[in-house]
């Protein structure tokens, strides 16, 4: 009954509360949810089972394609539209097109994964966007922060693709796996998640149950439940 | 902004205020040593309050068998069990820093006098 579930919500930004032993716990705040449910995928149809979750208010641009989208599933427009994948275990059971998720979905000690899209850093040398060393400041170096050799010469006469050059650093989807939810405030709708979560504060996250969980932390999971 | 501050609001404590750099503080601080719990007393110059809402902190100094020592404390804490103002003092400066530097005699404040405070019908203004 382990269900993998998941909100889409807005990351807040970041402070400390005090844990019971009055260590501070640096957390990530998150406003998720709630999410109605605006479509179901289900394998049969599309291969894969899915909830297709709506978040946010959407009033004005609405394009007609969308508008389109979300008469047909009797709910009002959305800002984002994203989908969950479910365990092919669980399948579909319990979910209804235009039920609506929360944020008491998730418990206080439950791993959770975060994803969202990192801050853009715009065009970085290899030293900021490949973690390279550079050569010495000074000491009569004449090697500072260049990529140095990118690879052989007339054989092969080119550069290997995927060659780690400088280039866009940042802005790319990034997940982050097993954190743990601190608090949960179902009245305001917003989760505290432990350690930082990517992107800016005010972007578009996407919370979900832990994907990755070792053995004995699923057995600790479901003997929570 | 308004979620964060809602989220720490929840945390702040009331009694921690009243007490500004310069201010000569007792911190009783809650030590748990193995399975017991005690009170823990620093007590010293507040050198400076840095931060905001839940995530305010501020650090005493005191000479400690002749060695300067310092302490962070979160202003917020729950294992602060209370801080009590032993002494204040007149400073100009919010971080007093310069004190570090210093020992002995130079490192003496200036106590604050008692604030007089204006009865009605007297006025305050000054520049006529």
């Amino acid at each position: 009954m382990a269900r993998k579930e998941g909100l889409i919500g807005r990351k807040v930004g970041m402070t400390q509360v005090f844990g019971d032993d009055g260590n501070h716990i640096p957390v990530t705040v998150i406003e998720a949810g709630p999410c109605t449910i605006v479509g179901l995928r289900t394998k049969e149809t599309h291969g894969y089972d899915a909830l297709q979750l709506g978040f946010g208010p959407k009033r004005k641009n609405v394009t007609k394609p969308q508008a389109g989208f979300f008469k047909k599933v009797n709910v009002p427009a959305m800002r984002a539209v994203r989908e969950v994948r479910l365990e092919k275990t669980e399948k579909l059971q319990g979910y209804e097109i235009g039920q609506s998720l929360t944020v008491g979905i998730f418990a206080p000690g439950e791993l959770v994964d975060v994803v969202g899209v990192s801050k853009g850093k715009g065009f970085q040398g290899g030293v900021k966007r490949h973690g390279w060393s550079g050569g010495d400041a000074t000491h009569g170096s004449m090697f500072h922060r260049a990529p140095g050799s990118i690879g052989a010469s007339s054989d092969p006469s080119r550069v290997w693709p995927g060659h780690k050059l400088p280039g866009r650093m940042g802005g790319d989807r990034r997940t982050v796996l097993n954190l743990s939810v601190v608090r949960v405030l179902p009245e305001q709708n917003l989760v505290l998640v432990r350690g930082a979560v990517p992107g800016a504060s005010g972007s578009l996250v996407m919370i979900r149950k832990s994907v990755k969980l070792t053995k004995a932390q699923q057995q600790k999971a479901a003997e929570k439940k | 902004m308004d979620a964060i501050r809602l989220v720490e609001a929840a945390q702040l404590k009331k009694d921690r205020q009243g007490f500004a750099p310069g201010d000569t503080v007792r911190v009783h601080v809650r030590v748990v040593e193995g399975e017991k719990e005690r009170t823990q007393l620093f007590e010293g110059v507040v050198i400076r309050k840095r931060g905001e809402g839940a995530r305010a902190s501020f650090t005493v100094r005191r000479i400690s068998y002749g060695v300067g020592v310092e302490r962070t404390f979160p202003l917020h804490s729950p294992r602060i069990e209370r801080v009590e103002v032993v002494r204040k003092s007149r400073v100009r400066r919010s971080k007093l820093y310069y004190l570090r530097g210093l020992a002995g005699k130079a490192a003496r404040l200036k106590e604050k006098r008692a604030a007089i405070i204006p009865t009605s019908g007297e006025s305050s203004e000054t520049g006529e």
